[in-house]
């Protein structure tokens, strides 16, 4: 089995769900290794080293926004929050104030995604 | 304001609920090409057309000893849906009322969905779009009078894309005939419909309208293409005292990469 962290009978999840689970458990061990990669850089004494261990710390920080940029495609609210968020001026404790104040009550639907669709986007393999 | 612009709704917030939510249960529902082709996009207003990657050489030089060719690009059709519904009755929600009188919503849904389907199962020449239909080289092969038979054609139908070279998973696309056919069958009280999702396609069993018929394809990715620009969204048009008019709209375009990767079933002329 290509992940050990399923936490529900593989029968019972959606082929969405699994490729999902590979998204988000990617991201994971992404982020733990540019955690692991700093703090070997920080401690290594060989200048060399030191250089090619934060070489690979950006490498995965690469990977790591590649597969976040995935999961915001399949995802409405990773999709809606990334908006919200990235890049966002000024204190990012304020950023949702500010984007709800932005829109009308109209725009805001609950059930559409960041450019007014319904986000249904692929629904390939369901049934 | 964007290209939709919901903010000149006349309709309160929690009406706007209802009818998102109703029309993406809909369309869930109806939208069969989704659910078996390959999803590129969204990619929004501003994505015009495919890239083919194609040249069309023009014969003539206006400058001599100037070759010159036109890039050749796939369009994006841009298609709108209208309804209009009730003012009041969408205001009812905001004072707890349940039920909304919908239907407009629903039958829009119905309809840009037999739309995106109609260009991905039979094509639409005007749109320069090939349906998977009929780009598939196979012969169509004849279904069977008795629903008891359609485990040996899909048997058969996989062994011709297999023998062509295309691997699954394989999927079912049955037009409403079949799938009624199908989902009533039984052999020795046995259901036809699972004996085939269990033991003969390890890819989705779709209903899907806009077949006559039934095609077997391959879901392995990589041989059809649903390229989607603004995807299905819901905008104002209008309104007056007693009536809004709202519309579902989406772009796209849909290509065929390996046409042999799909195989049409068909009624014989008198069945």
């Amino acid at each position: 089995m290509a992940s050990d962290t399923y936490h529900e009978a593989l029968e019972l999840l959606s082929e969405d769900t699994k490729n999902m689970h590979r998204g988000l458990v990617s991201l994971i061990e992404e982020l733990e290794a540019i955690d692991w990669y700093q703090q070997r850089a920080d401690a290594c004494s060989d200048e060399a080293l030191k250089q090619v261990l934060l070489h690979n710390r950006n490498e995965e920080i690469e990977h790591a926004i590649m597969t976040l940029e995935w999961i915001r495609r399949h995802d409405q609210h990773f999709d809606a929050q990334l908006r919200t968020y990235l890049f966002a001026e000024g204190a990012i404790t304020e950023a949702e104030e500010r984007v709800t104040a932005s829109a009308t009550d109209a725009a805001a639907s609950a059930a559409t995604d960041g450019n007014g669709s319904l986000g249904l986007g692929s629904l390939k393999g369901r049934g | 304001m964007d290209i939709l612009k919901r903010q000149h709704a006349p309709i309160v917030p929690e009406a706007w609920s209802e009818i998102d939510g109703e029309a993406k249960r809909v369309l869930a529902l109806n939208l069969a090409g989704r659910k078996l082709v390959d999803f590129d996009g969204p990619h929004g207003w501003k994505h015009a057309a495919v890239n083919i990657g194609r040249l069309s050489l023009h014969k003539k030089q206006p400058v001599a000893g100037v070759h010159v060719g036109t890039r050749q690009v796939q369009p994006l059709l841009e298609v709108r849906v209208p309804f209009t519904l009730d003012t009041m009755e969408m205001d009812c929600v905001a004072r707890g009322a349940a039920g909304l009188e919908l239907g407009p919503v629903v039958e829009a849904s119905e309809r840009i969905a037999r739309m995106e389907d109609e260009a991905i199962f039979n094509g639409f020449k005007d749109g320069g779009i090939t349906g998977l239909i009929e780009a598939s080289p196979h012969k169509p092969l004849p279904i069977p009078g008795a629903a008891i038979k359609y485990p040996q054609l899909i048997v058969e139908a996989r062994e011709v894309l297999r023998e062509s070279g295309i691997d699954g998973p394989y999927a079912l696309a049955l037009g409403t005939r079949c799938y009624k056919e199908v989902a009533q069958a039984t052999e020795d009280g046995y259901p036809i419909r699972k004996r085939i999702e269990q033991q003969i396609i390890d890819g989705p069993l779709v209903w899907a309208p806009s077949v006559q018929g039934a095609v077997l394809l391959s879901v392995r990715g990589g041989d059809f293409v649903l390229t989607v620009g603004q995807d299905l969204s819901i905008g104002y048009a209008s309104h007056d005292r007693e009536k809004v008019e709202l519309y579902l709209t989406e772009s796209f375009t849909f290509r065929v990469l390996e046409g042999a990767a799909a195989i049409h079933l068909k009624h014989s002329a008198k069945s």
